[in-house]
């Protein structure tokens, strides 16, 4: 049967079946040493654990490296699919990394309609005070699901854009590592699929932070959430890897690192991030695990552990990982804004070592997530200092962009819209983050819906918009066709009306005493009305996203024809045929000048072709290679 | 080439940013102040107000005098002057920043190092959070109750902790939180400033019960404190020795944190008048309180729970505390007419 020569269906398959033997495994092991067999939190650590194995045994992970094990050939990774229809390259295991790209980008929208719609649910239940149609737990599981399905898909979405871009800016033939690729893509739907599965387990109740000793007691829906994300988190630090050797080792000839589109600056500050941090996350989340399983008591102050230990190890990743979700969207903003202002970058150098600086500096403020912990004040002290000095490679950011479209010639097609919105969004972001900051103005919003409506507008504002305005900018690459520009335009003021009443609704509450987490509000606070607000406003965002993938998908199949280079971009991306097929770069291009040289007589970034000899004429035209 | 006049955007950024200041320094969008360690957070609040508010002028000004002043014309297909960067420019947009941060978080430091100095003659309130409410103890009267008492003006010092997982211990009015961990006892510090009723509002995710984990504060002048302090601890006249022995149990297992003894509203219906009344619950039928009600309302709560009230009492009493410790609980609620 056709279906079932599907990579993914087959992953399920095998993967159910991993899981199945894992639980057994669980029961003999127990038996072994004597306990009764069947104990819910053993069955479901080693079922994740080898569901997960079998799911991508199943896929077809690990074929080519089986061939090498056994000392066979297992040949270059094919760049063309199987003859026949192309669809099904999508859902199998594929090396290519403008597959990969999609893949990534897609699964990231669905899983983004999924915690979207997540949050849909809880916001009617927050439209009014007390408890219409849900039990609080319930609530509660929605709420870190939404948090944590999020998470994932915004590392998927910046996968997929860094996958499709990364190679073609930089003239690569494909990324470092292609099987490896493919895996990173691979793991993170068992991942998700046990955050999905733990609604039908119990739920948890810890929020996406997943304090201990909360998080080391309950339902074993809660098992899964930690076994889902650290399942997540190998998909980041694979993927890291190969960005990083892919961008300092594959560069075209003449490449420099200051010669480097922006974008990928950002998506290499990003991966050290990933490369280094990620493993604390996992962790934090495997010693709950353990905990939970075998009774090692970490942080369990009872038995000698510390709850406090967790918020240190878990923070030491989640704080960077913020600038992992910010940096490469700012990349896009960085690499959008001269495009549509037809000025050189302002400030390049200062701009492309901001994301260093931001990627660095975000390793030394974690515990400002603490500061009502009762940490000693001279911690508090210095991680008060620390986290405001973030504030200043982000200013570098944003006054460059200022001065960037100074005196430029600016127009307004739907990316740079999303742009103007990116900045915006995140400038109201920025802006909230220095009241937390400071120690005593934090210990009073901590955990209050102003934390909400600030990380809201640092994610919106550094991830959101700008992976938007990436989908429509790269839109004629990926499908050689338009997307519609009046829809994208309505997209954009529906997103963006909604989101900011919906922020401001969350300011608002959260300064008048509304907390974080909860399913049912004291209605004495008299912010009802607020909420009610703030619901319609989440439907609105919710409206306009329906017409984003209304655009996406019926642009795709009947969007006019686009020209080969639309936006008049000197990026190298754009100087090959859109679709691109097979091998974008059969040899590497020589690049001769700087990327951003708007304006600048005579000016030539690439040349295709080995020594080449053509140049990259004006009006960018398609060029053989 | 439209080279852009940098006084519109200058003027701009000081017509949006000082209102915007203003607004924030003075707009009652936090509630009413009532604690005089929060003062100083509230200073500190308006203060980042006022600067943000600043900067927001300084970039909406310029961003919106670029989105109107330097318009593509549809027909000008060339590209705009090659500026490539201005380090001077940089340096100064590096600096100034710097100073400004450094200078907020030293008043940041000094207020922070102020507000957790001990004060002299401190009340000392034990807090205690467990899922899903609060007991407060005051050593100094030898008083556990589920209500927090405090006299105006007073200095307090709570020493906070939990019994089972992390939960905060978070009056909006007086600002400052502080989080109540298992395994240990943070301090925290303020003095009320202002009469009122408030509640204590857990601030931390601790569990289903989490959004109804509140404790009503009154702030009362020093006359009202000291009759609620005699009222406390005033001896109970006629209270059997089972009541008695039912009455400690209740402060010890944190009871009255959900369950007032003097008809307050609570998490959990108040036990003043209990028992022999007729109860309605929550799916329709109605019971009398009697012995055999109340031994099944600590041992299974979910069981009958009563109308307007959630199901987030803990099941676990019935483990916890021996038969004759519940009968003793139960003799303690009959004393509460």
């Amino acid at each position: 049967m056709r279906l079932l020569s599907l990579g993914v269906i087959k992953g399920y398959i095998v993967g159910i079946v991993g899981a199945v033997l894992g639980g057994l495994l669980a029961g003999a092991i127990r038996m072994a040493l004597g306990r009764p067999p069947w104990e819910a939190e053993s069955i479901a650590f080693l079922a994740s654990l080898m569901g997960t194995v079998g799911f991508l045994t199943g896929v077809g992970a690990f074929r080519d490296w089986w061939q090498w094990l056994r000392g066979a050939e297992a040949g270059d990774p094919p760049h063309e699919g199987p003859e026949g229809p192309q669809w099904v390259r999508y859902f199998n295991f594929d090396p290519d990394h403008k597959v990969i790209g999609i893949q990534y980008t897609v699964t990231a929208l669905v899983l983004f309609v999924t915690a979207g719609t997540f949050a849909l649910i809880f916001r009617l239940e927050l439209a009014r005070s007390g408890l219409q149609f849900m039990d609080p737990d319930t609530f509660n599981t929605l709420m870190g699901l939404h948090g944590m399905i999020m998470i994932g898909a915004i590392l998927l979405g910046i996968g997929g854009m860094a996958n499709y871009l990364v190679p073609l800016m930089i003239g690569a033939p494909d990324m470092a590592f292609p099987r490896l690729n493919a895996l990173s893509f691979w793991v993170s739907i068992p991942g998700a699929t046990l955050l999905l599965l733990t609604l039908a387990f119990g739920g948890f109740d810890t929020g996406w932070t997943g304090y201990p000793p909360l998080g080391a007691i309950g339902p074993v829906g809660k098992q899964l959430f930690y076994m889902g994300v650290f399942i997540l988190g190998f998909s980041s630090i694979l993927g890291s890897i190969n960005f990083i050797t892919t961008i300092l080792k594959m560069r075209a000839p003449g490449m420099t690192m200051f010669r480097l589109p922006i974008f990928v600056w950002g998506v290499f500050a990003a991966a050290w991030i990933q490369l280094t941090g990620t493993q604390f996350i996992a962790m934090s989340f495997f010693m709950v695990v353990l905990q939970r399983v075998f009774g090692l008591a970490f942080f369990d102050p009872a038995k000698g552990g510390d709850a406090v230990l967790y918020q240190h190890i878990f923070w030491f990743y989640s704080h960077p990982a913020v600038y992992i979700f910010v940096l490469p969207g700012l990349g896009v903003i960085s690499e959008l804004l001269p495009v549509f202002s037809r000025k050189p970058l302002f400030g390049y150098r200062w701009v492309a070592l901001s994301s260093m600086g931001i990627a660095t500096m975000g390793f030394l403020v974690w515990a400002h997530h603490m500061f009502t912990v009762g940490l000693d004040l001279e911690l508090s002290t210095f991680f008060m200092f620390s986290t405001m000095l973030v504030a200043v490679p982000t200013g570098v950011k944003f006054f460059s962009w200022l001065a960037t479209m100074w005196s430029g010639k600016l127009s307004f097609e739907t990316p740079m819209l999303f742009v103007l919105g990116a900045f915006v969004t995140f400038l109201l972001g920025g802006l909230t983050g220095p009241f937390l900051a400071v120690v005593p103005v934090d210990q009073f919003l901590h955990d209050s819906y102003y934390v909400v409506g600030h990380f809201h507008n640092t994610m919106f504002g550094g991830f959101v918009y700008p992976f938007m305005a990436a989908i429509y900018y790269w839109f004629p690459k990926v499908t050689g066709r338009k997307y519609n520009e009046r829809l994208g335009k309505l997209h954009f003021w529906l997103m963006t009306a909604g989101f900011i009443v919906l922020t401001l609704s969350m300011f608002r509450t959260g300064f008048l005493g509304m907390r974080r987490r909860i399913a049912d509000y004291d209605p004495a606070l008299g912010f009802d009305t607020t909420h009610l607000i703030g619901t319609i406003a989440a439907y609105l965002i919710a409206t306009s996203v329906l017409i984003f993938i209304y655009n996406l998908v019926h642009s795709a199949r009947a969007g006019e024809v686009a020209p080969a280079n639309p936006w008049r971009s000197r990026s190298l991306e754009w100087m090959v045929p859109s679709p691109v097929r097979g091998v974008a770069f059969p040899t590497p291009p020589v690049i001769v000048g700087n990327p951003y040289d708007y304006g600048v007589p005579g000016s030539v970034f690439a040349r295709l072709g080995a020594g080449g000899g053509s140049d990259v004429p004006e009006d960018g035209q398609e060029q053989e290679g | 080439m439209k080279r852009g006049n940098i006084l519109i955007p200058t003027v701009l950024t000081f017509v949006i940013g000082v209102p915007l200041a203003w607004f924030f320094w003075r707009a009652p969008i936090v509630p009413a102040l009532a604690s005089a360690q929060g003062g100083k957070a509230d200073f500190l609040l308006r203060l980042v107000f006022a600067i943000a508010s600043l900067v927001f002028g300084l970039v909406a000004a310029f961003l919106g005098y670029s989105l109107v002043a330097f318009r593509r014309n549809p027909n000008d297909t060339e590209d705009g002057p090659p500026i490539h960067g201005h380090t001077t420019l940089e340096i100064v947009w590096t600096v100034v920043p710097l100073i400004v941060i450094l200078s907020v978080g030293a008043l940041g430091t000094k207020v922070m190092y102020d507000v957790a100095r001990a004060q002299p003659n401190e009340l000392t309130v034990k807090v205690v959070g467990f899922q899903w409410a609060w007991t407060f103890e005051y050593p100094a009267y030898g008083i556990v109750t589920g209500e927090l008492v405090l006299p105006v003006e007073q200095p307090i010092a709570f020493e906070v902790t939990s019994t089972d997982v992390v939960h905060s211990f978070w009056v909006p009015e007086f600002r400052m939180k502080i989080d109540a961990i298992p395994g240990r006892v943070n301090v925290i510090r303020h003095t009320p400033v202002r009469e009122g009723e408030f509640k204590v509002r857990c601030a931390e995710m601790c569990g289903t019960g989490h959004a109804a984990m509140l404790a009503p504060v009154r702030v009362v002048s020093g006359t009202e404190f000291l009759q609620w302090v005699n009222e406390q601890t005033g001896a109970v006249v006629g209270l059997s020795e089972a009541a008695q022995r039912g009455k400690d149990l209740a402060s010890q297992y944190g009871c009255i944190g959900c369950h007032s003894v003097d008809g307050a509203p609570g998490v959990g219906p108040t036990w003043k008048g209990l028992y022999g009344s007729t109860r309605e619950l929550a799916d329709g039928t109605t019971v009398t309180a009697d012995d055999e009600y109340l031994y099944k309302a600590i041992v299974d709560p979910g069981s009958q729970i009563v109308a307007g009230f959630q199901n987030i009492m803990p099941a676990t009493f019935g483990e916890q505390l021996t038969d004759e410790q519940i009968r003793d609980i139960i003799e303690y609620i009959k004393t509460l007419k």
